[in-house]
């Protein structure tokens, strides 16, 4: 069966705003490295521009080694600081004060179509053909939708502020060179993961854990799963590379298999015990790195900073929660 | 235990060393990934096959960039302003009674699935941030980097945490999708998702709880910030 909105095709709009900004970057006088922050971002858009194109022109393998040159490339770019804000034109607080007051409340509207949107479509296009057509990417539902959402908040835009797409594209640069290498953290974590699994880490971990614990100290098992999520999490960013590896060494041979503990609040409180380790890593950058140069704070580390009282105390109280619950 | 069993574990030393030493993490991971794949004999080829597919396979993972187009133009349409303004105009609206207002609806939103529905890029760069820095606004007038970073951050830590501690009750969210899929590969069927979803709740309360308390010291602790700066504008006055 067709689709009228695949996945793919949000990810040529996403290559499209990219090759945009790169073009405003190339034209920024005022950013010191104009250039090699402009081959940045070429590269990352070319990926979603040409990537598919790549695979169905050279095979998968040997696309995927291209692409891999062209990430490998990318890390260099980043990792020598060649990477600069721009200069940006913008219109003064006055200018905007008195927008503001002119479209009143009206002005969050754009903003909230985008929630909204996302949810309806989710919900109401779901399985929803016309004439053997799909309507939005079944297998990426909410992402279909977010575009779609998206782009009717930015033709609102454009007709309450008269304000051109173009125009939004433009002040995007601004938070987007804001925002810098870690746009790009998440996918290359998921690179890392996806080689930590090749190479089998999950057995080399259950084998360190082995030589430390005592099999029969339940309470100290379950403190050692919870932090070691915790833990693995941060180095991973994310608590889904964590799981597999610290309940596949630890979880299921000494907690399940071991102390018969109960399985589904076992896996499910460790899971969250990772998330309570994603509060405390710059790893997890879309969630701490991100907003911290979307709402342009001085110290980068500042979101982590305020979560980590609350990440420590709810750790804890995991490791109590799974004890008395899975031992019940 | 060889040195071949533990060769697998070298990506971790050098993650945690790159982040110690200050190098750029997209760096960092790239070594640490290279380490790793050579390190248990992968060729070169292979390796950065795998550096390709997975990259490209998780492109989804950057769709949040569509959003930045509509809220960079709205913004400099006086987005900030108008919710500062609006915010200011409510008088029992206080930083951290709106950060609190804010946990409840995302945290049972995600509950119900609807973690979309908030966001760093959708909901607290243009409209939670600016609210909550408006509220102190109103009680203090223009305040310094420090405080507004304090309450900045508050309001994009608060977002993190409701959805994190929420978002695992609906059962078709991803962690309890790879949970189900992680048991069943490892010979435990006779568990549910929606078992996995419930036993998500307790953690849920407790993050409700945990992070509530400290919101309620929120406002008092601003207040404090806001007097220890004003002191030292003072002293620097008469010195």
């Amino acid at each position: 069966m067709k689709t009228l909105l695949t996945i793919n095709e949000i990810y040529y709009l996403v290559g499209i705003i990219v090759m945009l900004l790169v073009g405003m970057t190339l034209r920024d006088k005022g950013n010191p490295k104009r250039l090699t922050t402009a081959l940045f971002w070429f590269l990352f858009g070319s990926v979603f521009l040409f990537g598919d194109m790549l695979v169905a022109g050279l095979g998968k393998p040997m696309a995927y080694r291209v692409i891999g040159v062209v990430v490998v490339v990318i890390s260099l770019i980043a990792g020598c600081g060649l990477l600069s804000a721009g200069s940006y034109l913008q219109r003064s607080a006055a200018d905007r004060q008195a927008s503001a007051n002119r479209l009143g409340n009206w002005i969050f509207l754009p903003a909230l179509l985008i929630p909204l949107i996302t949810v309806l479509c989710t919900v109401l296009l779901k399985n929803v053909a016309i004439g053997g057509v799909y309507l939005l990417d079944q297998k990426q539902l909410t992402l279909a939708a977010l575009c779609v959402a998206s782009v009717c908040a930015i033709l609102a835009g454009w007709k309450l502020t008269g304000g051109t797409p173009l125009q939004a594209v433009r002040e995007s640069r601004r938070l987007v060179d804001a925002i810098g290498w870690a746009a790009i953290l998440p996918q290359m974590l998921a690179m890392l993961g996806g080689v930590f699994v090749a190479a089998q880490t999950g057995k080399s971990v259950q084998e360190v854990v082995t030589l430390f614990v005592n099999p029969d100290s339940s309470f100290l098992l379950v403190v050692i799963y919870c932090v070691g999520m915790a833990l693995f999490t941060m180095i991973m960013g994310n608590a889904f590379a964590a799981f597999p590896v610290m309940t596949a060494g630890i979880a299921l041979p000494f907690l399940i298999a071991g102390q018969h503990a109960d399985p589904a609040p076992l896996v499910t409180i460790g899971m969250l015990a990772g998330y309570c380790g994603t509060l405390m890593t710059p790893m997890a950058a879309n969630y701490n790195i991100v907003p911290a140069a979307l709402l342009e704070l001085k110290d980068k580390y500042k979101v982590i900073k305020i979560q980590i009282p609350t990440a420590v105390t709810l750790l804890a109280a995991n490791i109590l929660l799974m004890y008395f619950i899975v031992f019940r | 235990m060889t040195v071949t069993e533990l060769l697998p574990l070298i990506g971790i030393p050098i993650v945690v060393a790159g982040f110690a030493f200050k190098f750029n993490p997209l760096l960092v991971v790239t070594v640490a990934g290279l380490a790793t794949g050579l390190s248990v004999g992968m060729d070169l080829g292979t390796l950065l096959e795998t550096f390709g597919e997975k990259f490209v396979n998780s492109r989804s993972l950057a769709t949040f960039l569509l959003i930045l187009p509509v809220i960079g133009l709205l913004e400099s349409y006086g987005l900030k302003e108008r919710a500062q303004d609006w915010i200011a105009s409510l008088a029992n609206a206080t930083s951290a009674r709106i950060l609190m207002l804010y946990f409840v609806l995302r945290q049972g939103l995600g509950a119900l699935g609807l973690t979309y529905i908030g966001g760093q890029a959708q909901t607290v760069r243009p409209l939670l941030a600016p609210m909550v820095e408006g509220a102190a606004v109103a009680k203090y007038g223009e305040l310094p980097l420090p405080i507004r970073d304090k309450i900045r951050a508050h309001a994009a830590a608060c977002d993190n945490i409701a959805v994190f501690f929420g978002e695992d009750i609906f059962i078709a969210f991803g962690a309890v999708l790879l949970m189900d899929a992680f048991l069943k590969e490892n010979g435990i069927t006779n568990i549910e998702p929606l078992h996995l979803g419930l036993w998500a709740i307790p953690t849920a309360i407790a993050a409700l709880i945990i992070h509530m308390a400290r919101l309620t010291r929120l406002d008092a602790s601003i207040r404090r910030d806001v007097e220890a700066w004003k002191k030292s504008e003072g002293t620097e006055v008469t010195a």
